[in-house]
């Protein structure tokens, strides 16, 4: 089968791999018709998540039908049509059986190296590095997908791929960003980071029950789709001090609550300037691994006692983190790699009522052999590139 | 308090491991009641007394600087042998370039030494040390004299200081290694522990019979039970494979189990595993702890040959396999670890094109 592979810095290939197989009894193999590019990814492109080797298969985020099932399984069956989710769970530990399936404790056969870096294991992912499992991903014409019990969400008949692709991760991680705000009716969120993920936070911060959403980026066409599609306010952090401007709009107190929808390689603009040289410089004297930007901001702007969520993904240490003014005004941190499958069925839902068309965020739409391409546009964010979905 | 009265059950079942008696006297200081009442917990218990965590927190990995330092050695070594009044003029002086030349040779022996003294040279190392005194008292002398360019001799001091503090933390770090030590006797305490999703008495049967343990104990190539509390071991190394015959020296039911090799076997071995309830009926807590120790001193090659360079690492992958076999059945695999050598091998996370019952399938054992 053709596959998208990882070669190193700023080089992925589309090459010719072998199929997968049925290798652990519950497991299914899934021919892909849609996958997408996560800005995760980017980070495995851009050199920042060590333990990948040249040859690595990438790709989370995709759906098709399954065209054969290992020996224990037992409710999916050859034709079902399903979205995959990017965390893979087991069902049966203490983790998952507490619905926290990026934390299951038997998917991850490289543990140890997890168990290394972070203290213990996550769960183990597609296409993600060997610090996860080094699984093949999916962005390629089948993947085998282990646990297809859990893993799987069956999709009815009369919905495009395009409305649902993005169960497997995006949806459900802004969902979760969303959620882990404790929105209260009345309340203001300000979500840093208008890339997918940002664009489904802040839409969900609407169906939690947001009276007023605020979206903040630099780049107009992510602004713009925050306007349109996820219907919030903006603030182009280029222009306007966001600080400042977050205070204006709260009459001084601040939002209710922060998203962080940008993680490690954050930007920065002129306000920035020292800052972001400054994790630049110590980035690349490796003393400091994630650059916390919008973490640092989110943390400032947030009003007393509120909530910051951080859904972008960091990988290693950050530097100056302002844990004075995190410990002395009772701020929360919620965080985590989402539990996908613990809110697909209900997002599925909305989906289905007709209350969000998840494909807004959807800029290009390519064939696997453009992956290359996709991967390069998608970071340069050239020609207005949002969301790349790949059709094997 | 429910969490006091479960706790005042336990303190009589568990025995043994937990506590250890403190090599020190207790503090005479007088503690008045504290937490009291009928549901308070009973007094609490001592972990890990008697041993001894070095105040020296560990800030770099000293066996990847101490190679680093060597390859420096050479390096620096080598210039100073072949182009003395070159490294002399980057360092602001008029140097002797005799002097030179046999600093050169003394960092290329120091090199040389680093990389001839295994994994953990901390004598070559601090020769290191003794190399940058000279180098500093050099450059001293130099600053008497008003020919030299006194910034170039002041950028090259603190270069020699910045380095000699490397040296000095490697040196320290490499030496204050009680584990490392350990296992280049050969004695292998490998102490590990794992909460699994099932009852102790579902855990302890799997274990009881010992034909399942090759199944995630990655060393073990076969156990076979050969009579009442009797078993043939057989563990793989490179070149040929270690046997011993053992027998169960003490098994309390959904307990404990203890076993040892027999009088006069190639290798001592012997082993304790205990099942434990987790709190909260969240499962069973197996904790395992296993000695080998050759005799006669054939040590640190066969224990490496066994287990590899981090037998703690080793032994907490075999637990967890041993978890998934009892929560899932199976052991579980992915692309990039089907290799069935050491668990730090990998190949690309891409499809093998082999499925159950092929290749991968007997990796799976």
């Amino acid at each position: 089968m053709r596959a998208n592979c990882w070669y190193g810095k700023k080089d992925v290939r589309v090459e010719q791999v072998p199929d997968p197989k049925i290798l652990n009894k519950r497991d299914a193999i899934v021919k892909i018709t849609s996958t997408a590019i996560c800005g995760s990814d980017l980070h495995l492109y851009n050199g920042f998540m060590p333990t990948m080797q040249a040859g690595d298969i990438l790709g989370h985020e995709f759906m098709g039908e399954i065209v054969e099932v290992g020996p224990e399984v037992h409710d999916r069956k050859a034709g079902d049509r399903v979205v995959v989710s990017f965390p893979i769970s087991c069902g049966k530990c203490f983790f998952c059986e507490q619905e926290m399936y990026s934390l299951c404790e038997n998917s991850n056969p490289n543990a140890w190296m997890a168990e290394k870096m972070f203290g213990h294991s996550p769960c183990g992912i597609f296409g993600y590095s060997h610090l996860t499992g080094g699984f093949a991903g999916g962005q390629s014409e089948f993947a085998r997908v282990p646990f297809a019990d859990v893993g799987t969400l069956k999709i009815p008949e009369g919905l495009d791929d395009e409305k649902v692709l993005f169960l497997s991760d995006i949806f459900p991680t802004g969902y979760m960003g969303a959620e882990m705000c404790n929105i209260q009716p009345g309340d203001t969120v300000a979500v840093w980071g208008c890339g997918p993920v940002g664009q489904f936070a802040m839409a969900s911060a609407y169906l939690l029950g947001a009276e007023r959403v605020i979206g903040i980026d630099r780049f107009p066409e992510r602004l713009k789709m925050a306007r349109e599609g996820a219907k919030a306010d903006t603030i182009n952090y280029e222009e306007a001090n966001v600080y400042e401007t977050l205070m204006e709009l709260t009459g001084g107190r601040g939002p209710d609550a922060c998203i962080d929808a940008v993680g490690l390689e954050a930007h920065g603009a002129g306000a920035h300037g020292l800052e972001y040289a400054y994790d630049r410089a110590k980035q690349a004297l490796m003393m400091e691994t994630d650059r916390p930007i919008a973490l640092r901001e989110a943390i400032m702007a947030c009003r007393n006692g509120g909530t910051v969520s951080v859904i972008g993904v960091y990988g290693g240490l950050i530097d100056k983190f302002p844990m004075g003014s995190f410990m002395n005004r009772s701020l929360t941190m919620r965080t985590g790699q989402c539990h996908v499958q613990r809110y697909w069925k209900k997002l599925l839902g909305h989906i289905r009522d007709g209350e969000i068309d998840p494909s807004f965020v959807i800029t290009h739409r390519m064939k696997l052999d453009d992956a290359p391409n996709g991967f390069n546009i998608f970071n340069n964010k050239e020609d207005d590139c949002i969301k790349v979905v790949l059709r094997p | 308090m429910a969490t006091g009265a479960k706790r005042q059950e336990q303190a009589s079942e568990q025995q043994g491991a937990a506590v250890e008696q403190s090599a020190q006297a207790a503090p005479a200081l007088v503690v008045k009641d504290g937490l009291t009442g009928p549901e308070a917990p009973v007094n609490g218990r001592e972990y890990g007394a008697g041993g001894r965590q070095d105040a020296l927190k560990k800030y770099v990995d000293e066996e990847r600087l101490a190679r680093g330092l060597g390859w420096f050695s050479i390096g620096l070594g080598l210039a100073e042998l072949l182009a003395p009044r070159g490294v002399a003029k980057v360092a602001g002086m008029r140097g002797n370039t005799t002097l030179i030349r046999l600093f050169g040779l003394r960092e290329i022996a120091s090199g040389i030494a680093i990389f001839a003294g295994g994994r953990r040279p901390a004598g070559p190392v601090w020769s290191r040390v003794v190399g940058d005194a000279l180098d500093l008292a050099c450059l001293g002398a130099a600053y008497a004299s008003p020919d030299n360019d006194k910034a170039r001799l002041t950028f090259a001091t603190a270069n020699v200081l910045a380095v000699t503090a490397l040296d000095v933390l490697c040196a320290r770090q490499l030496g204050a290694d009680p584990e490392g030590a350990q296992t280049e006797r050969g004695n292998v305490p490998v102490n590990k522990s794992i909460v699994i999703n099932a009852s102790p008495e579902e855990v302890y049967s799997y274990w009881r019979d010992f034909e399942n343990l090759p199944r995630f104990m990655r060393y073990l190539e076969s156990v076979k039970v050969t009579g009442e509390g009797r078993s043939h071991w057989v563990a793989k190394a490179p070149g040929g494979s270690v046997e011993w015959d053992a027998e169960v020296t003490e098994d309390r039911p959904n307990q404990s189990i203890s076993w040892r090799s027999l009088e006069g076997s190639e290798v001592e071995a012997s082993g304790t595993v205990r099942f434990e309830p987790a709190t909260g009926g969240r499962g069973t807590v197996v904790h395992v702890k296993l000695d080998y120790n050759p005799p006669g001193g054939a040590v640190g090659a066969l224990v490496a040959k066994l287990f590899g360079e981090d037998p703690d690492g080793e032994m907490q992958t075999d637990l967890r396999r041993f978890k998934q076999i009892i929560e899932l059945g199976e052991i579980v695999v992915s692309d990039g670890t089907l290799t069935g050598e050491g668990y730090t091998e990998q190949r690309p996370a891409q499809p093998l094109g082999v499925g159950l019952g092929t290749a991968a399938g007997q990796l799976q054992k």
